[in-house]
């Protein structure tokens, strides 16, 4: 349960860390909150011959509304998510999706960034950032560039994000109106990654039509997933008659790979998954209505 | 590997060692520090024993590495009653039964403590959430559950 050895940098800036990582590639990884890192390389499922700790650049940390986003610093810890008054109001999503990670000491040193970065199927930042259409700042050798959240995730664990970038910081488009947010999961036990989870963003017209929505798909598949064809079946009807079981039913079955492990069958998560988005599409429009 | 220097203030007193990068501050405390209060169970972030305060919030000790408490304050067991005494955290535990062996104890001490520091007023819900992510194997959590109940409900007797 010991790492094996590795070299560590502390740069300061962004560009500092960028420059650490294009001299090294693919043997040095980013340390930021550590708290999927750290155990993987404790159980050596991982190793690198160098960390480069971000923890310690203030430019990553931050919460500040750009127009019509939410900018939140990659190495925003989850815990300042959770206790931002901006976060709730501009990005309630992000808000009710942070108590659900991990328990209290993950989240003091879990970060946003590292979250999305880490590119854990069933994590909850990454599926928010994809249901909510994010972008993500990412800082190479040559420059930024801005990656929609539909084209950041490939794959289990891996991003379009190369060995020599920096995720910097993500932003979430604000929907106002009369919008509704829910986030639902399952776990076997509380604070565990979830057998399957959903969330759900509805934005409803003065008539009560379903103008926009939004179902992402926690844990179903090699990437957080989004559900078009429920999305699709929603939009532009009218709310009172959206079936939220059929919504349920319609994005289950939209999950494309889904995982089949000790902890529950293929079959079994997408009944589970149905469940919840059922549920979480339940509340997020009981919530629109009220707005 | 390059060892580095660390310079860390553990229960208000500085401490400077050199390191390899990958020893856990759990490590650093209890080989360097020779502060073996802070128990490891799990060494991979799931079991809670090993929960200090970093700068006042609860972390996991085996989750972080030395080299990234650098110039930081770090609280332990060992720190949190000054006059030699006990906290009413940790007498609350005694009183309730809110151990058995005692080797998660450390962990959940440090977590209730930080809890109560951000919310002196916790319904049980929100006592069961911070302790979640705590595991203790032998007397189980209902002890530990009324010590903190003990805890709030005399502070707000004191307080009034």
């Amino acid at each position: 349960m010991k790492a094996a050895p590795f070299a560590y940098d502390a740069p300061t800036t962004p560009e500092e860390a960028v420059g650490v990582l294009a001299e090294h590639g693919d043997a040095a990884k980013v340390l930021a909150g550590g708290q999927s890192l750290l155990p993987m390389l404790a159980l050596r499922l991982a190793v690198f011959d160098r960390l480069v700790d971000v923890g310690r650049i203030g430019a990553l940390q931050g919460i500040e509304r750009r127009g019509d986003a939410l900018w939140i610093g990659a190495g925003t810890t989850d815990a300042a998510v959770e206790r931002s008054a901006e976060v709730a109001s501009a990005a309630p999503l992000v808000a009710r999706a942070t108590p659900l990670i991990g328990h209290l000491q993950i989240r003091n040193r879990g970060t946003l960034g590292g979250s999305i970065a880490h590119a854990d199927p069933a994590a909850e930042y990454p599926a928010v950032a994809l249901a909510l259409d994010a972008s993500m700042d990412v800082l190479g050798p040559g420059g930024r560039r801005t990656v929609a959240a539909a084209d950041f995730f490939t794959g289990l664990w891996s991003t379009v994000v190369e060995p020599d970038e920096l995720l910097v910081g993500v932003s979430f488009p604000v929907w106002s109106g009369r919008c509704g947010f829910a986030v639902e999961e399952f776990a076997r036990r509380h604070g565990d990654f979830a057998i399957a989870g959903a969330v759900v963003a509805v934005e409803l017209g003065g008539d009560d039509g379903v103008r926009r929505c939004a179902v992402g798909l926690i844990g179903m598949g090699s990437t957080p997933l989004r559900a078009p064809t429920a999305e699709k079946a929603a939009t532009g009807a009218a709310v009172g008659g959206v079936d939220a079981d059929e919504i349920g039913r319609l994005a289950a079955a939209d999950a494309v790979g889904v995982p089949s492990d000790l902890h529950g069958t293929a079959g079994y998560r997408r009944r589970v998954c149905a469940a919840v988005v059922t549920r979480a599409w339940t509340k997020a429009v009981e919530e629109a209505r009220r707005g | 590997m390059d060892e580095i220097v660390v310079e860390v203030r553990v229960n208000g007193a500085p401490r400077r060692a050199q390191v390899e990068p990958r020893l856990t501050l759990a490590d650093f405390l209890r080989e360097r520090c020779r502060l073996t209060g802070t128990h490891l169970g799990c060494e991979h972030g799931v079991c809670g024993a090993c929960t200090v305060l970093l700068d006042g919030a609860a972390v996991r000790s085996c989750l972080v590495l030395a080299v990234q408490a650098q110039g930081r304050e770090v609280t332990t067991v060992e720190g949190l009653a000054t006059d030699g005494g006990l906290t009413d955290v940790q007498q609350a535990f005694r009183d309730c039964h809110g151990l058995q062996c005692g080797f998660c104890t450390p962990g959940f001490v440090v977590t209730v403590t930080a809890m109560l520091a951000d919310d002196p007023a916790p319904d049980d819900t929100a006592v069961r959430e911070a302790l979640s992510g705590n595991l203790c194997r032998c007397t189980g959590y209902q002890g530990i559950l009324a010590a903190v109940r003990s805890v709030v409900d005399e502070r707000a007797k004191e307080a009034s």
